[in-house]
């Protein structure tokens, strides 16, 4: 700390310099927290409630159906306490632009996610409406839709039985909250009763896309999936049993691969900056030759030489940093609520934090490395007669 | 003659130079630049060293300082060899022993007068008000109390080298070395600077050796001392 105000004279001699530089290093690391703010936000693991869970898939691939009639099977399962399903059903409202993420789910479903909030009214309504349907309150939010709304959805695969066009009706019986702010990306779905969906799908019945199984003991779960994959071995149904964890991060693998995505990105933009900040550094000791050779002179040793010019580019990495990650941390929220929930995310997670700041270390010491051994080993006599 | 230097007491002449040679390699040549020197500096002198460029003096007086190392001979500063120091050692001695005064002033830029002087106490255990304080002291010293929170480019050259001469005493220590320390200002800034070196020897002591090409600097040092192509050719009052 003694020589610190002559490291942060070092670093500001060339203000104009320093001053773009440090532009350079706030907006790489500006765009590193908001990617990996993305990465974290899709490829981290879910919370507590969700480490009990196993989603059960076809093992062809996510699209192949199971029969429906696999579910007391399973919850017959040792270590399984509670079984649901659920099916996929793309529903367009009004416009094509308008998605939405809609899944018809059998009556205890909801049980399986604590995390989502319904009000035992709107429950219990919902219950009662072969029709009705639950909205998360974001999803309501936007298309402005309240409790007792008649909804018109098209599907954009099954047609159905009752009109004969792919129009579907819902009743709005209830809007859910999520519990964890973390979860708000859930108050954009809709879920409907499966038995309206079976009974109202021109194209065949009795079959659902997945199950979630609650497992008793989260520490047994690779036991219990492979016992519930052993249900359907050999079968035409041969099932994957994995935890709601794997199963997510492989269906969002399956879009894309942010971890590899922001990996890439950030890779390019931190190899410039390396450069970047590397070549100001080596210029900025080149420049300051008379002056590192007058603090040999007086008796400073070379390594503290060494040490002060290390500590030089980890200083501004660091300043640079912090300055981007804070901008990211002011940011994220305005962009989770822009999102409308799409982003699950409000704040820069601790793990982003602790990777950011380690590449500002390490970058720092890095691009400090070469100028500060060169600075060592600088040759007093000779800096001093200008050689 | 080594035993002999190794055995010099502290009432002796504070620098013992016995058979000093420096040679520099330039590519393939080989560059005698001082030979075989031997000389005595008493403790307190102000010696100047004159000569032609090229001649040896600022290589002598950075052999003197511990800033380079001779190739041959012997080179004692108050009783302590300092050829066989390595380069970290000669570093730890040079902040305790020796104040350096150069032609440019070399200060740091982006630091004021006072943390300028204040730069050799941070080699030092004083805490940060000790060194404060005897920073201030030794601006009063050279005159220049009232500058100490301007940086070097708001000094003229005369007071940036009396920031220098004041960095270079802060430390108090027994030597001096001085390279054209007036060689970069006008004749009235120079005559100021010399009569503080001067004074600086008179009144507080101190052992000065200063390189100079100007004969009226010369002067006021106590000695002078010529060297023409690495050789002490002459010796006398200054």
């Amino acid at each position: 700390m003694k020589y610190f105000h002559l490291i942060w004279a070092a670093l500001w001699r060339r203000k104009t310099r320093t001053f773009l530089t440090l532009v350079s290093i706030v907006a790489a690391f500006l765009l590193f927290g908001l990617l990996d703010s993305v990465r974290v936000a899709f490829t981290a693991g879910n919370n507590v409630a969700g480490a009990g869970r196993l989603v059960v898939t076809s093992k062809m691939s996510m699209q192949q159906a199971l029969p429906v009639s696999l579910a007391p099977r399973i919850a017959a399962v040792p270590g399984v306490s509670e079984v649901a399903y659920a099916d996929w059903f793309g529903g367009v409202y009004q416009d094509p632009k308008n998605q939405l993420f809609m899944f018809a789910v059998d009556p205890n479903y909801l049980d399986l996610y604590p995390e989502f909030v319904l009000p035992a009214d709107q429950r219990k309504a919902w219950d009662a409406d072969r029709t009705g349907a639950i909205i998360g309150a974001a999803l309501a939010k936007k298309f402005g839709w309240k409790i007792g709304d008649k909804i018109p959805i098209q599907s954009t695969i099954f047609p159905s039985k009752s009109g004969g066009s792919n129009t579907w009706t819902f009743d709005v019986s209830g809007i859910f909250h999520a519990k964890d702010s973390s979860q708000q990306g859930s108050e954009q779905m809709m879920m409907f009763h499966w038995k309206y969906f079976d009974e109202n799908n021109a194209f065949g019945s009795g079959e659902v896309h997945w199950y979630v199984a609650k497992v008793a003991d989260p520490a047994r779960a690779d036991a219990v999936a492979k016992a519930i994959d052993a249900l359907s071995a050999n079968s035409d149904h041969e099932t994957r049993a994995q935890t709601e964890q794997a199963f997510q991060a492989g269906f969002i693998k399956q879009l894309i691969n942010i971890g590899f995505v922001v990996a890439a990105i950030m890779g390019a933009v931190f190899f410039t900056l390396l450069l970047l900040t590397g070549n100001t550094m080596m210029q900025a000791v080149r420049d300051r030759t008379s002056e590192i050779a007058v603090l040999k002179t007086i008796g400073f040793s070379g390594r503290s030489v060494l040490a002060m010019v290390l500590a030089e580019g980890v200083l501004m990495l660091l300043v640079g940093g912090l300055i981007g990650l804070g901008l990211v941390a002011l940011i994220v929220p305005g962009m989770a609520a822009a999102s409308g929930g799409m982003m699950p995310v409000h704040r820069v997670s601790s793990q982003t934090w602790e990777i950011g700041i380690a590449l500002m270390l390490v970058i720092g010491l890095v691009v400090g490395l070469l100028p500060a051994l060169r600075a060592m080993r600088l040759n007093i006599v000779d800096a001093l007669s200008g050689r | 003659m080594n035993a002999a230097i190794a055995d010099v007491q502290p009432s002796g002449p504070l620098v013992q130079i016995r058979n000093l040679a420096k040679v520099y390699q330039r590519g393939k040549q080989k560059l005698e630049v001082l030979h075989h020197i031997n000389l005595d500096i008493a403790r307190g002198d102000f010696l100047a060293l004159m000569g032609p460029s090229g001649s040896g003096k600022t290589t002598l007086l950075n052999l003197i300082g511990g800033l380079d190392s001779p190739s041959e001979g012997s080179l004692s500063v108050d009783g302590k060899r300092i050829d066989t120091l390595g380069e970290s050692q000669l570093a730890r001695w040079r902040a305790g022993n020796v104040g350096f005064v150069f032609q440019f002033y070399n200060l740091m830029p982006a630091l004021t007068a006072q943390k300028n002087v204040e730069l050799p106490l941070l080699l030092t255990k004083l805490s940060a008000s000790q060194r404060r304080k005897n920073a201030a002291i030794a601006l009063q010293l050279v005159g220049l109390a009232d500058r100490a929170s301007h940086k070097p480019a708001e000094l003229s050259g005369g007071q940036q080298q009396r920031v220098a001469i004041a960095r270079a005493i802060v430390s108090d220590p027994t030597l001096l070395v001085c390279d054209e320390p007036t060689g970069d200002l006008d004749r009235q800034s120079a005559e100021e600077v010399l009569t503080l070196l001067q004074r600086l020897n008179r009144e507080h002591g101190k052992t000065i050796v200063m390189v100079t090409h100007d004969p009226k600097a010369a002067e006021y040092a106590a000695h002078t001392l010529h060297l023409d192509k690495g050789t002490l050719v002459e010796q006398g009052a200054g």
